[in-house]
């Protein structure tokens, strides 16, 4: 069980490392959002693998499921052409730096916690998670309804075409 | 034996990466698909360390997480479609009206 765990592990990890990488580096913006669903699977195995079952459901269902339709839409709609290739300038060298030097203090840092003991008291079931929600984080569980309610009407009020004259109000 | 560690390992890893795309790619969409990356790689580090105190509690900061990455998702892309009807173009550079 020991070695099929890690194995487990490292299976996700690369998987997720990989496909990471090639939505940042894919110049076609559908075959970035397709890695990307990638990285979304192999973290959701990463969750079954800590035992949070009811959160790796959620991942999938969520992120590669309504988030990626989402992306997939809006690149539909917008049409879009691959991106040209172009030299990089100094911004562009400028950025890989700083992402590079963000890795390396990061993995610093994450090498430097102590690795505690696992015993966590509750499991990630669906069922004990509803029972914290119900309990203790209703305010949140609600604040996170309302969040939503907010977001789809700003979502219709940006999104939605406007009438000529609106447009000239808007000028004005 | 596979500890916290190892999964904090691999976020960090994921949020450079993350981070990258964020500065290097020109794309809004991509960029933005940058973003949810490192979202990603946040709900990573939580839920690896709620192992060792409370799973269910941290499944829920996490659950919580990711309705909030939902909403924002929703609202970006809608800004983006917005933002390609005035402009024709999500290329980041030629995005330049907020410049003074």
């Amino acid at each position: 069980m020991e070695v099929l765990e890690r194995v487990a592990f490292y299976v996700m990890a690369v998987i997720a490392v990989a496909s990471a990488l090639l939505v940042v580096v894919n110049r076609n913006p559908v075959a970035s959002a397709m890695s990307l669903v990638g990285t979304f699977l192999a973290v959701a195995g990463l969750y079954l693998t800590l035992n949070a079952t009811f959160l790796s459901a959620i991942q999938v269902l969520v992120y590669a499921g309504a988030i990626m339709v989402l992306f997939l839409f809006v690149i539909m709609l917008l049409n879009l052409e691959r991106e040209p290739f172009d030299l990089p300038g100094f911004g562009r060298i400028a950025g890989f730096a700083l992402s590079v030097v963000l890795l390396f203090s990061l993995i610093s840092l994450a090498l430097n916690a102590t690795a505690r003991p696992e015993t966590s008291a509750r499991g990630g079931s669906g069922a004990e998670i509803g029972d914290v929600f119900f309990s203790d984080y209703l305010f949140p569980f609600e604040m996170a309804s309302l969040l939503l309610l907010v977001a789809m009407v700003g979502v219709i009020v940006v999104a939605r075409r406007r009438k000529p004259e609106e447009e000239e109000e808007g000028e004005a | 034996m596979i500890t916290v560690v190892d999964y904090y390992v691999v976020a960090s890893i994921l949020f450079a990466i993350g981070a990258l795309g964020f500065l290097l790619r020109k794309n809004v969409l991509v960029m933005f698909m940058s973003v949810e990356l490192m979202l990603n790689s946040a709900n990573l580090v939580l839920v690896a360390s709620a192992k060792s105190f409370d799973l269910a509690r941290g499944s829920a900061f996490a659950l919580v997480s990711v309705a909030v990455a939902a909403a924002e998702v929703g609202v970006g892309l809608a800004i983006i479609i917005a933002l390609f009807r005035l402009k024709a173009t999500v290329d980041a550079e030629e995005i330049t009206n907020l410049r003074g």
